[in-house]
């Protein structure tokens, strides 16, 4: 489903920068709750078959959200998000760091930045991901190769199209 | 410490190197030359990109030669295949529950 709606994935290795354009066919004020309330982003997101459990948000400048990747088998893994910047409904930046269930932050983490725009009843949201280290980039996937299933056809498919966008 | 990939492919001068040495094997020597570098500063480079496994050297009579390790960078394009499939999923989750929202609306 969906199909028209723009979805555009970029890396730029040398900048240490990933960047995802998404359109969603809602008006901007729906993406943008689904983006920054809590229960609706428990909803989405987690890639299937991970779900996500916020133990509490608190969206505004300086405040943070808890909140759990979690595997069907249980498995937890735990990550900070601090509010840095907040323009409502057109932009947020904030700060991402794993931790562990206790609260305790693995520093350094990465740099997210969103912004919102509508047009002809649809929005666009751009996110730019920056992260000094790969290995901590990595660490972004931990957990979710867990369950995680993608068969050998798709993972080719994906590489060829990243190759041809390089 | 280990060397961090992201690092070693954010210098110009390392990302020219990979590109010549995927091309073809090298030695310090010739890398220098081609850069016109100081055999010294070469060395540093070799080493980031030896340490995150990238490069890797292999013996000839007395020479070493750093050959490419493509290895390295498909593990890496693995890595972000999986990242953007991930995004892909959370996406398509998303969609199902904006269009779920609007229906209850109205």
């Amino acid at each position: 489903m969906n199909n028209d709606l723009l979805f555009d994935f970029n890396v730029d290795k040398a900048a240490k920068t990933v960047f995802i354009t998404r359109e969603f066919n809602a008006e901007l004020s729906l993406v943008w709750d689904a983006f920054t309330k809590q229960e609706l982003l428990d909803q989405w997101g987690a890639p299937a078959p991970m779900r996500a459990k916020t133990k509490y948000m608190d969206f505004k400048v300086g405040g943070r959200r808890f909140y759990a990747m979690i595997s069907p088998d249980g498995q937890e893994r735990w990550a900070v998000q601090e509010y840095t910047s907040i323009t409502p409904k057109t932009n947020f930046k904030m700060y991402n760091s794993f931790a562990d269930k206790n609260k305790n932050r693995e520093l350094p983490g990465s740099e997210w930045d969103y912004t919102f725009s509508e047009e002809n009843g649809r929005t666009k949201v751009n996110i730019t991901i920056f992260n000094e280290s790969f290995e901590r980039m990595e660490k972004l996937l931990e957990g979710f190769r867990i369950g995680f299933t993608m068969t050998l056809t798709n993972l080719e498919n994906l590489l060829s199209t990243l190759s041809e966008k390089q | 410490m280990k060397q961090d990939i992201f690092q070693a492919i954010s210098d110009p001068t390392r990302r020219a190197i990979l590109t010549l040495v995927a091309i073809q094997a090298l030695t310090p020597n010739a890398m220098a030359d081609k850069f016109d570098m100081s055999r010294q500063a070469v060395s540093k480079h070799i080493k980031v990109l030896h340490e995150c496994e990238l490069i890797k050297p292999e013996q000839s009579g007395r020479e070493i030669y750093y050959h490419f390790n493509a290895k390295k960078m498909q593990e890496f394009d693995n890595w972000l295949a999986q990242f953007r499939k991930n995004w892909e999923t959370q996406f398509n989750q998303l969609d199902v529950l904006l269009s779920t929202i609007k229906e209850q609306k109205k």
